[in-house]
């Protein structure tokens, strides 16, 4: 397999083998706007319907305090609690030596009445001594208007490093669309699986969007390596230059991906099936499907999207006519329009045709000694 | 390029970072053993990092919240309160603290590890700060108490404190007037005359006060309580309440050498803008090593401030003084010497470093309305269970190792590389996080490991993008020494690009983000400088020993870069006129009829054969010593380019040819 893998690779490179992502760019561009829209529809349902699934760092819950227990075993709680409310996961910690702490989300009155007789059954303590109030969110408004600030800042920000580092704001605005792209369907995903949305829920949203551009980053720099002074030649257009950057890229986007996804993945299965919900569960899908999207966007989206923008600047769209009509002179040469190869042939480069390398000087060190003996 | 003329050095650059890692290392092992973590000693240095609330529990404090003026207790104000708490603990440091409402009322704060008692001032004490007129100033000791000796000592005593107020003032006021004068004056009056003065003042106090310093205010109790008020001992030091805003008010000073009455409050902390902690500047612009805290007020408080001391200005001493009052302790009575209209001040003190910064903090993170009791402090174990760390750190080692089973099997012996350069990635960061945890308080939650176990991947990329890189000049057909240089180059770029977007994110959400989020940004940053760190001390320079070694130079079939599983065909260049091929895989007919096709800009989509007859041009070895860093041109190309560049304007942009080696007048074009 592997070396099939890396016959695939360099056939990709040289462009022997080519996919024609950015020809086909309609096709993606369909793809994605379906899965935006369906993604926002699922959270727009989730939304209309019982909310979302926030946690209580969210939303605040009630809060249960046992003191004088004499033996603050943590999973008694726990057991306690499933016994009333068996989908609520408590947040269970000792306090002090002899008082035991339990966090659930809010519980209707009776089912407080009966989590408190529940607390004290299996502390062996009154049910004076279990004490319930209601807290407040910990992750308040203010936490979250900090969040989206931030957000927003570093959004701006980015845009204008890509901006400044390619010299050109239309990978930038790719870039962030395709990172729009990617959080809306990690979003919408983890809103149809209906786990609750926690504080690590958004950590690991936020790992996507440095993830994303990070992607993005790396297949656009091949790209504008490859279109660099794709104006001064006839042969390929700058669709066809960056079509043959994204191939060439492909091979690097697997490996990233799967060497990123597979701890990930480790962490999901530990986190889903043997510890079920909690920090470690939520953060893993919110980055499993968010990388695996934003490895995806990165090449099916954001280059795409980066040719049909820069396809606007007349210099691009100019040459794109100019090299089309040479094309076609020199396919009417040939003869034979007719036929595929012929156009294929004509084009060069339709599928992603490697480069010409011109040669370059290896320095005079390079070049045949004159013998010292014939002067 | 065969042309460098710079050398490289790939021994030293490794010896470096072996130094880096052991300094790193030697520093933490030095911490361990001259200020070992322990139980009376949570801030020390430790060889495992310090874990957040929620993986190792900490010390929850349950603060009651009462006003100070009367005011209800709204859940406004709470989540006011809520929000400067968390303001007040993040800006030390980067632990996670949570905080949130219990019941109607109490504030809930859950502090990692154990804090020490600073912390807890932090959270709990109110800070406000208020600025009244000096109506009196008197020795610390009670009046009846008092001896001659002692109120001689404590009077010069308090001189020098005046003294010391009085040059803040005159500098945050531009003043330039000598403080001599005003020095001596203040130092003047003993207790007894100003009492005195004072007594005479609240006996024919039948009319309302004039203005905020009429001494007037001195009532016969008021004279009572501060006769009685003995400032050496410490416990009527503690501060907190501030007093009525409206009436004068009793107090001492924070060191306690001097006790003052003071007048209303004329200016809220609250009309503070901006606080900030510095070295003092001198008259003639030097620092001299005297801690102060700035304040700047805002367009309110600089009208109510200017107001105040041009009203002082012409008052006798000690009236001319203004106090700075933070939670009922004057800390500062500095001289008006000029009017102030800039709304600038300058608090100097007895202040550290850290007392100076923790008030700034204070006062820049807003006043509270609020005193907090704390009616609890008590011990939690972590939120969740010890089985998650375990676990988690389970994932991360299986993940760890399908991350070294699937390098191994993509880039053979290359993959060894990969994991070599991971190890080093976990020890420097295993380090940087003991060596932080010890520094600045910084603890790794489960969200902090989850970012960590990420970071496997976001780090091996930077390897994966390297190695493809090294590839695809093989597959150019250079030799695998100049491919390692020439990928190096492209690689560095890429990587620092991507690396930067990281960096940036983390930055932005460190300055911007609050509580956990904060955490993460932090772990963020630190894996993206740690990747970089490795890739340009240890992976490159390894790549360019291993490209000496015969078993990768050769490109053994094992090595992960073998030329020819690359598919690399064409002729190579080797120099001296010598031409080398990559023992192709298909006929060497075909693939010079491959070549031959490239050369005239034709497919080989198809096969060879499929292609049509094409006008083949003349070509000027383009495929021998096949380059990626030429301008993708052929040289009619660039003579074109080079025709119009010269007829117009200059075409297009190219920038990425700019090393690329110049031969014959084809120089021009290479901008």
């Amino acid at each position: 397999m592997a070396i099939g893998f890396a016959q695939w690779g360099n056939d990709l490179y040289t462009g022997r083998r080519s996919y024609n992502i950015v020809g086909n760019r309609k096709r993606y561009f369909v793809a994605a706007i379906v899965a935006v829209v369906l993604s926002l529809g699922i959270i727009g349902l989730r939304v209309a319907g019982d909310g979302l699934n926030l946690g209580i760092e969210f939303r605040g819950g009630s809060e249960f305090t046992v003191s004088g227990a004499s033996d603050a075993d943590e999973q008694v709680a726990v057991d306690a609690v499933a016994q009333i409310a068996p989908e609520e996961v408590p947040r269970v910690s000792v306090v002090g030596t002899e008082g035991v702490r339990v966090q659930t989300a809010q519980l209707s009155q009776d089912q407080v009445q009966e989590v408190r007789s529940a607390l004290a059954d299996a502390y062996s303590v009154p049910v004076d001594d279990v004490t319930s109030s209601y807290i407040g969110p910990s992750w308040g408004q203010d936490v979250s208007q900090k969040a989206a600030l931030g957000l927003l800042v570093f959004l701006v920000l980015v845009s204008l490093v890509m901006t400044i580092y390619f010299r050109n704001w239309r990978m930038a605005a790719a870039a962030v669309i395709a990172l729009f792209h990617d959080l809306v369907l990690t979003i919408g995903i983890y809103a149809l699986i209906g786990w609750e949305i926690t504080p690590a829920t958004v950590i690991g949203l936020l790992t996507i969007l440095a993830y994303s551009i990070y992607d993005t980053v790396v297949v656009f720099d091949k790209v504008r390596e490859n279109t660099a002074g794709v104006v001064n030649q006839t042969r390929s257009t700058y669709a066809e230059r960056a079509n043959l950057a994204v191939n060439q890229t492909m091979v690097r986007s697997i490996n990233t991906s799967v060497v990123a996804l597979l701890p990930v993945a480790s962490i999901l299965f530990i986190g889903a099936f043997l510890l079920g919900a909690g920090t470690l569960r939520d953060i893993s899908l919110a980055l499993f499907v968010g990388m695996a999207v934003g490895a995806y966007s990165s090449i099916f989206l954001a280059t795409p999207l980066e040719v049909t923008f820069r396809e606007r600047e007349a210099a691009i769209r100019e040459h794109t006519a100019k090299v089309t009509e040479q094309r076609a002179a020199r396919l009417a040469e040939v003869g034979d329009a007719g036929t595929e190869d012929a156009v294929l042939a004509a084009a060069g480069v339709a599928e992603g045709h490697r480069q010409l390398q011109p040669g370059s000087h290896q320095g005079a060190a390079a070049q045949p000694r004159r013998k010292r003996s014939s002067r | 390029m065969a042309t460098t003329t710079r050398r490289a050095r790939p021994v030293r650059t490794l010896v470096t970072l072996g130094i880096l890692i052991i300094v790193l290392f030697g520093a933490l092992f030095a911490g361990t053993k001259l200020d070992p973590k322990t139980e009376d000693n949570p801030e020390g240095a430790s060889l495992t990092p310090g874990l957040a609330l929620d993986l190792e529990g900490g010390t929850q404090i349950v603060l009651k919240p009462v006003t100070t003026d009367d005011s209800e207790v709204t859940t406004e104000t709470i989540n006011q309160a809520i929000q400067v708490i968390r303001q007040r603990i993040d800006a030390q440091g980067v632990s996670e603290a949570e905080i949130t409402r219990q019941g109607q009322q109490n504030i809930v704060v859950g502090i990692p590890g154990q804090p020490s008692q600073e912390t807890i001032d932090l959270v709990s004490t109110s800070a406000q700060m208020r600025f009244r007129p000096v109506l009196t100033v008197g020795a610390p000791t009670a009046t009846a108490a008092e001896s001659d000796d002692e109120s001689a000592d404590a009077t010069e005593e308090s001189a020098d404190a005046t003294e010391e107020s009085a040059d803040a003032t005159e500098e945050s006021a531009d003043a330039t007037e000598e403080s001599a004068d005003a020095t001596d004056e203040s130092g003047e009056p003993t207790d007894e005359t100003t009492t005195d003065d004072a007594t005479e003042g609240g006996d024919n106090a039948a009319a309302a006060p004039e203005n905020p310093s009429d001494l007037a205010q001195i009532t016969p109790e008021l004279q009572e309580q501060f006769d009685a008020l003995d400032c050496t001992l410490p416990e009527n030091r503690v501060g907190g309440d501030s007093g009525p805003t409206d009436s004068p008010f009793v107090s001492c000073s924070e060191d306690g050498l001097a006790k003052y009455i003071l007048g209303p409050v004329e200016i809220e902390g609250t009309d503070i803008s901006n606080a900030s902690s510095g070295l003092r500047v001198g008259p003639n612009g030097a620092v001299t090593n005297e801690w102060v805290v700035n304040i700047e007020f805002d367009g309110q408080g600089t009208a109510a401030f200017r107001d105040v001391t041009t009203r002082l200005v012409s008052l006798p001493s000690p009236q001319n003084q203004f106090a700075m009052v933070l939670d009922g302790l004057v800390i500062s009575a500095p001289v008006a010497n000029d009017p102030i209209p800039d709304g600038k001040a300058e608090i100097s003190g007895s202040f550290t470093r850290e007392s100076a910064a923790t008030l700034a903090n204070q006062l820049n993170f807003g006043s509270l309305p609020l005193t907090f009791d704390v009616q609890s402090q008590e011990q939690i174990s972590a939120t969740l269970g010890s089985d998650q760390l375990q676990k988690g750190l389970l994932a991360g080692a299986i993940g760890l190792l399908l991350v070294v089973m699937y390098s191994l099997v993509q880039y053979r012996v290359l993959g060894l590389v990969t994991v070599a350069s991971l190890v080093i990635a976990g020890l420097v960061t295993f380090g940087v996080i003991d060596v932080l945890s010890w520094a600045i308080g910084y603890r790794l939650s489960l969200a902090g490991v989850a970012g960590l176990i990420v970071a496997i991947g976001i780090t091996a990329d930077s390897f994966i993008v390297y190695f493809e890189r090294i590839r695809d000049e093989l597959r150019d057909g250079r030799t695998l020494d100049q491919a390692v240089d020439k990928g190096w180059e492209r690689a560095r770029r890429t990587i620092l690009a991507s690396d930067a977007v990281n960096f940036v994110a983390a930055i932005v959400l460190y300055y911007l983000a609050v509580g956990g989020v904060r955490g993460f940004a932090f772990t963020l940053g630190l894996t993206t400088l740690v990747d970089l760190v490795v890739v340009f001390l240890f992976t490159h320079p390894l790549m360019k020993l291993l490209a000496r070694t015969k078993f990768f130079a050769n490109g053994h079939a094992a090595s992960g870069l073998d030329p020819r599983r690359l598919g690399v065909e064409s002729l190579r260049y080797a120099g001296r006129g010598r031409v080398t091929t990559g023992a192709p895989s298909r006929s060497a007919t075909a693939t010079s009829e491959v070549d031959a096709l490239d050369d005239s800009g034709l497919g080989t989509q198809a096969s060879p054969g499929d292609a049509p007859t094409a006008p083949v041009r003349e070509t000027v070895g383009a495929s021998v010593g096949a380059s990626g860093d030429g301008p993708r041109m052929t040289i009619a190309e660039r003579r074109a380019a080079q025709q119009r560049a010269a007829a117009a304007e200059p075409p297009p942009d190219t920038d990425d040819i700019a090393d690329a080696p110049a031969a014959d007048g084809e120089n021009e074009e290479k901008r």
